[in-house]
């Protein structure tokens, strides 16, 4: 056994700086996407709402997945961003749906830091229990200022000028938003990708795994906390404005409990702290609901609660963890340091 | 002989042919799951009564009814269920809605679709403005609230009134509409106390212990139809507020005849007025009640939305007859305005300004029977009620499409 003759051809070195790497099979999914809205025009609604959950998930995933942050209510960004985009437009202040999305994710943002500052000081139950408490505060203010929020019926008909002031969301075949939703998620992720592999995204999964040892090298714990959670905020924020914007409606239930375990559920089926996790979870639950409850209207949930029976017992880590597990299996070794 | 054999049955083909050009798809957006799931199943009842009860209305065309679950109040999944069921399935017309978000989020669509859509239960009083397709077979919140203010000053003789309502849009419009009309007559309204959310049942204890407080004529509650009720009744009788001499009222979502049986005797003596009670004495309901009996079993009962349900369905028989099975949206619409029926709420026509249903309401009182079972008599009619929220251009209301 030679030593390496340097820190840079060790095998972990090599492992460590080839992990961000763009990998081939990585296109698939986007290439899936596009493929969709060519092969199933009809169905464009039902895709911009599991594009919309993915990307949701997706912030999910930053918060919970990579720093640990055990949340309940991740609906309230959603939330806090589709209101933001809902009455800028519903009461004519402003409806351009880019600089839309910009607005939700600065107010949600703003959401996540303000609660973060306070939440992120505990841990574990009394953590999730307090996420739960800001989302359920943020939906009864949606409620009690039914003035502005159109309270339980919601903000109906908002009026969103046609994209890039060419391209008209059409109710009846969501063409456009689909590719606005898509062309948004893809910028989201590849940032949401670029940030997890920086040396802050590294030192969110260290304080995930051991916050005791992140402590004794000095790392900043609480202030990458409250960053990470902020930034998760701001994605759920946008997440919400797409829903709002290609439904043209929002509602309390962007702010329910309903939404909230929704995403976490999709979350942990796919498979968490893996970004792509997201992708897969909200494909398998969003299509299995949305296609057992065509054909079987009343009986759909059983199919569903099967699935997730199966995958608690049997695959820990979500659907992408079986694969993972196949992997060793099969004896395909990735390089370990 | 051979020739007659043949051109016989050509023409059976040919008519068999034709037969099958007359289906007509229907698309039935309702809840099948979660708590709507029940509101759902009375909708879906109602429209499979009206079409067995009714089949000689209905030739030479048959319908396929495509049912969607629109899971729950999010919108979305209405939305996305109405997309679906306008541009995958290419049904004629739509029905169901049971939840006025759903409605509402579902409206753009709608209007895009260009179809006939009858709302068989969303009751939040402006929904019909939202798109000029939708016709409304079930009720606004105003129509119950409104004529109830007048009844409690003028009938029931109240001078002073107490306001308890869940805290969310039918419940506001609801004591917006009580109080418009029994301050109107004279009537007070001396406390009015928010109860909660919609969608759990709280404990009423400390809202009726300050409405016994404030010592009114009347208690006039509103909670959402489902099982709120049984524990309004409870709360009524265990704080002795009958006794203590304060009648409580409400619209009839509180007597909803599905809850009421399990409502138990403390219900005796409370006085609703609604468009329907499962006790109402015409041939068309006696009809209905008894063929839902038959096939349901005894212990279950149509209401008010299996009724709205019903109704829709007739409108839509009536849509397919105007315009010979094409139902094309415009044609339809015209088709029924000013539409009139006979339904088992009595006669019912359809508004030709407002698109919204023109209906009988009912003051009625909670009885015991001679079969031991908790039946409604009915105390006075007011015929003829139109929204009274547009009639008067309340709020939202007073908008136009």
């Amino acid at each position: 056994m030679s030593a390496p003759t340097s820190a840079h051809e060790h095998p972990a070195a090599r492992a460590l700086a080839g992990r961000h790497r763009i990998r081939l099979w990585e296109i698939i999914p986007w290439l899936l996407a596009i493929a969709f809205y060519f092969a199933f025009p009809r169905y464009l609604g039902f895709g911009t709402e599991l594009l919309v959950t993915i990307l949701f998930a997706i912030s999910l995933d930053l918060a919970l997945g990579y720093a640990g942050i055990v949340t309940l209510g991740h609906a309230a960004f959603f939330g806090a961003g589709a209101y933001t985009a809902g009455m800028l437009a519903f009461h004519h202040i402003w409806s351009e749906p880019i600089t839309g999305l910009i607005a939700a994710a600065v107010v949600a943002g703003a959401v996540g830091l303000g609660s973060g500052l306070v939440l992120l000081r505990t841990t574990g139950l009394t953590l999730l229990m307090l996420t739960l408490c800001t989302m359920a505060l943020l939906e009864e203010a949606a409620n009690l200022g039914g003035h502005y929020t159109g309270g339980f019926d919601g903000l109906p008909g908002i009026d969103i000028p046609p994209l890039f002031g060419m391209f008209e969301f059409n109710p009846l075949y969501p063409r456009v938003q689909y590719l606005y939703v898509l062309g948004v998620l893809f910028v989201c992720f590849v940032f949401v990708r670029t940030l997890v592999y920086s040396p802050f995204g590294q030192s969110l999964t260290g304080i995930r795994e051991n916050t005791l040892r992140m402590h004794a090298v000095g790392a900043p714990v609480r202030v990458r906390l409250i960053v990470c959670y902020t930034i998760s905020a701001a994605i759920a924020g946008v997440a919400g404005a797409l829903w709002a914007q290609s439904n043209a409606y929002v509602n309390l239930s962007t702010l329910g409990l309903d939404r909230a375990a929704t995403v976490l559920i999709i979350l942990v089926l796919g498979g968490y702290g893996r970004l792509y996790g997201a992708f897969v979870g909200a494909v398998a639950y969003m299509a299995l609901s949305h296609f057992l409850s065509k054909y079987f209207p009343t009986a759909w949930q059983l199919g569903l609660g099967l699935l997730l029976v199966v995958i608690a017992l049997f695959a820990r880590n979500g659907i992408l963890g079986i694969f993972e597990t196949l992997q060793r299996r099969i004896g395909i070794k990735r390089p370990s340091p | 002989m051979i020739k007659r054999i043949l051109a016989a049955s050509a023409a059976v083909a040919m008519s068999a042919c034709f037969a099958q050009a007359q289906e007509v798809k229907i698309g039935l957006v309702a809840p099948f799951t979660g708590i709507g799931a029940e509101f759902g199943q009375q909708a879906d009842r109602g429209i499979e009564q009206y079409l067995k009860l009714n089949a000689d209305k209905i030739k030479p065309y048959t319908i396929k009814l495509i049912k969607r679950d629109d899971k729950n109040p999010s919108g979305a999944d209405s939305k996305v269920a109405v997309q679906e069921l306008l541009t995958q399935e290419n049904v004629e017309a739509l029905i169901g809605w049971i939840y006025s978000p759903n409605a509402f989020a579902s409206a753009p669509v709608v209007t895009a679709g260009k179809k006939l859509a009858i709302i068989t239960n969303a009751g939040t009083a402006h929904i019909t403005l939202t798109s000029p397709y939708w016709v409304r077979t079930s009720f606004s919140m105003w129509h119950s609230g409104f004529p109830l203010g007048e009844a409690a000053a003028k009938i029931l003789k109240a001078k002073t009134a107490v306001v308890g309502y869940s805290d969310f849009p039918p419940g506001k419009d609801e004591l917006a509409a009580f109080k418009r009309s029994f301050e109107a007559n004279g009537g007070k309204v001396i406390d009015e106390i928010p109860m909660g959310g919609p969608a759990q049942v709280p404990d009423f204890t400390p809202f009726f212990q300050r409405a016994k407080d404030a010592k009114p004529d009347v208690f006039f509650v509103f909670i959402p139809a489902g099982d709120h009720s049984a524990a309004v009744v409870k709360t009524y009788g265990a704080l002795g507020m009958k006794e203590a001499g304060i009648k409580l009222i409400g619209p009839g979502d509180i007597t909803q005849d599905t809850k009421l049986q399990a409502m138990g005797d403390a219900a005796i003596g409370l006085i609703t007025m609604h468009h329907y009670n499962a006790d109402l004495d015409n041939p068309e309901n006696k009809r209905l009640v008894a063929a839902w009996h038959k096939d349901y079993g005894a212990n279950s009962t149509p209401d008010f939305m299996a009724v709205g349900a019903y109704d829709g369905m007739a409108a839509i028989v009536h849509a397919i007859q105007a315009t010979k099975g094409k139902l094309d949206g415009d044609a339809a619409l015209a088709s029924l305005k000013g539409w009139k029926d006979v339904s088992p709420r009595g006669p019912i026509m359809i508004d030709p300004e407002t698109r919204d249903i023109v209906m009988n309401e009912y003051l009625s009182e909670v009885v015991k029977g001679a079969d031991g079972k908790l039946h409604q008599k009915l105390l006075a009619t007011i015929p003829n009620v139109k929204d009274p929220c547009k009639e008067l251009k309340v709020g939202p209301c007073a908008g136009s499409n």
